[in-house]
């Protein structure tokens, strides 16, 4: 670290006031923030007061995500040497998964981050933090052999289209992993669904019998659920985007993002409480083989818990107010289990009805705060 | 009557204030409804301008004839009936000489009725001003009309079916091979609305006279 420190302390007189590159000072300023806490502190106008900054918060989000990611990557590799029939371990496949994976981390942050510095560096403000978690999520999205143009085309959009245009970090509508991940999937359908995208098998033939559908692609396709696989849908050892199969890797995430209370614990619960209440209602219907798996089973499945823990509890786009993120969140679960079983063309529901509720989360918070203010007004003897 | 000569200073802004300062989609957002409907593809918005820029023009130049003699209560009616019967009249030569261009177009020739900017202009330029300054008006409206649908359709048509009026661009150069891939996203409505933020984005950035004082 006394590297870093040496070689900033070398090259800062010329980004400050002055200096010959004092437009890069923002990109600058990213970097020295990003390796030391700053030791600039607030000086007018601040009333609240937390001892981690912006970044720290997003690493701390970043780390959460590494269960995920790393059982991501095995299962990568698991299904690719699975369906080709070959023999692997534990590290093979990991190794396999990791190659495929970095590619796609290193182009989704490369191309956001250099959008993001632009826009700095032209607006004058310093780099916002956002785009760590951003970054990292867009990826875990992302079907394995999705192109890397396409990643970097649906990153551009995103990060100016969902994110720029409102004025960058903290002031979007719409989450922009998600933006980006529903760019990619209008954009480009053939790519981003069906049972061809989601399992690596490179030119290697593939065994007999072998589906690259997702549990979810095969329900909408009126083909029964094979329930002894309940354990698989739990640990995650089946098709679909790279971060979101494995629920308990993103329940361990979830943990941490709970004890740290980063995450709002209130929109976790309500999204798996309304997932659960229309999966019931569902099943009280019964008028098809989609409709009637156990409700428990929906939770399990595509990008639910994924959504669930990392999508909706994003604090930007989220409802502000405890009694909205409530709403919003058993709003998002049950949209979600709708379009899924409703719409045979969108499988995974999860993301529309996130950046739906999106949309709706401050109409929701404007009236909450309407009606606590005239809760309280009640009590107002004059 | 002004005594102006006919391309004065004045009657020169009638033109190019539409262009860019009062652009009727991207300034005074009238009209944008369909510019979003037919701009999948470069040859009916150019059809699509140009029927509007023959009804707009001659709209106004009858209304502003007659000006003096619409009773001021049943204007908006008398308005409607010129520029219906001017439409009416564009769709049946495009029916004529234009058939398929007329059906991939469908209602929205129809539609050039509603169309916000020529009733606007009518009411607030043709009602007060003399026939030559509205036919210049009439032009210069779609004219900017014109270059937005244009300028759209032509990325929407080119991202999104890799053609440019019909002519398949991107597969001459051979862009398919490398692993290139039509945008689908780009032949559905919503990117049209969001082509036409990013060109407002633009034109504000560059014009200083539309950026709001703080």
């Amino acid at each position: 670290m006394k590297l870093f420190k040496n070689i900033l302390a070398s090259v800062k007189p010329h980004f400050e006031k002055g200096g010959k590159l004092e437009k890069m000072y923002p990109a600058y300023d990213a970097f020295e923030t990003f390796l030391f806490v700053p030791d600039h502190t607030t000086h007018a106008g601040s009333h609240i007061r937390d001892a981690i900054d912006l970044k720290r918060t997003m690493i701390t989000v970043v780390l959460a995500l590494m269960p995920a990611l790393f059982f991501g990557m095995w299962n990568v590799g698991q299904l690719h040497f699975t369906a080709i029939g070959e023999e692997f371990t534990l590290m093979s496949a990991f190794t396999f998964g990791a190659l495929k994976m970095l590619p796609l981390i290193i182009v989704s942050y490369a191309v956001g981050l250099g959008v993001e510095f632009a826009f700095a560096i032209s607006r004058g403000h310093s780099v916002n933090e956002g785009y760590l978690v951003t970054g990292m999520l867009i990826p875990m999205t992302m079907p394995i052999d999705v192109p890397l143009w396409m990643l970097a085309v649906s990153v551009v959009f995103a990060v100016i289209i969902g994110k720029e245009v409102f004025g960058g970090t903290g002031m979007n509508i719409l989450n922009p992993a998600l933006t980006a991940r529903a760019f990619l999937f209008f954009a480009y359908p053939s790519f981003m669904s069906g049972d061809k995208v989601w399992i690596n098998t490179g030119d290697s033939a593939t065994v007999d019998g072998f589906s690259g559908a997702t549990p979810l692609a095969d329900l909408a396709a009126n083909i029964p659920l094979d329930m002894s696989l309940i354990g698989s849908f739990f640990y995650g050892n089946i098709a679909g985007s790279v971060g979101e199969t494995s629920t308990l890797a993103i329940l361990i995430g979830a943990g941490i993002l709970l004890v740290t209370g980063i995450a709002s614990w209130r929109t976790m619960i309500s999204v798996f409480i309304g997932g659960y209440v229309m999966g019931l209602l569902f099943n009280l219907w019964g008028a098809n083989e989609f409709m009637m798996i156990p409700s428990y089973v929906h939770l399990l499945l595509g990008g639910f818990a994924f959504g669930a823990v990392f999508m909706a509890t994003d604090p930007v786009t989220a409802a502000q107010t405890n009694t909205a993120k409530y709403i919003v969140g058993f709003l998002i679960g049950m949209l979600a289990i709708l379009i899924r079983v409703f719409n045979p063309a969108y499988p995974e529901g999860m993301m529309l009805a996130i950046l739906f509720m999106n949309v709706f989360a401050p109409l929701v918070d404007h009236y909450v705060v309407g009606a606590n203010i005239k809760r309280r007004l009640k009590r107002v003897k004059v | 009557m002004s005594k102006d000569s006919l391309f004065s200073k004045k009657n020169i802004k009638l033109l190019s204030d539409p262009l860019n300062d009062e652009n009727p989609i991207t300034v005074q957002a009238l009209g944008v409804c369909s510019a979003l409907a037919i701009t999948v593809q470069l040859k009916p918005a150019i059809v699509m301008a140009i029927s509007v820029m023959v009804v707009l023009a001659v709209a106004n130049v009858l209304i502003s004839l007659m000006r003096k003699l619409i009773p001021s209560r049943i204007r908006i009616i008398v308005q409607l009936v010129v520029i219906a019967a001017l439409v009416i009249l564009v769709d049946q030569v495009l029916k004529a000489f234009a058939y398929d261009v007329s059906k991939e177009l469908s209602v929205f020739v129809g539609l050039i009725i509603t169309n916000c900017i020529i009733m606007g202009r009518l009411e607030a330029f043709g009602m007060a001003n003399g026939p030559w300054e509205s036919f210049l008006d009439g032009i210069g409206s779609s004219f900017g009309y014109a270059w937005i649908l244009i300028v759209v359709a032509f990325f929407r048509e080119l991202l999104g079916s890799g053609t440019l009026y019909g002519y398949p661009v991107l597969e001459k150069i051979g862009l398919y091979e490398t692993g290139y891939e039509n945008n689908g996203m780009m032949i559905l409505p919503p990117m049209a609305l969001i082509t036409v933020g990013i060109i407002i984005w633009i034109q504000r950035m560059k014009n200083e006279k539309l950026i709001e004082s703080k």
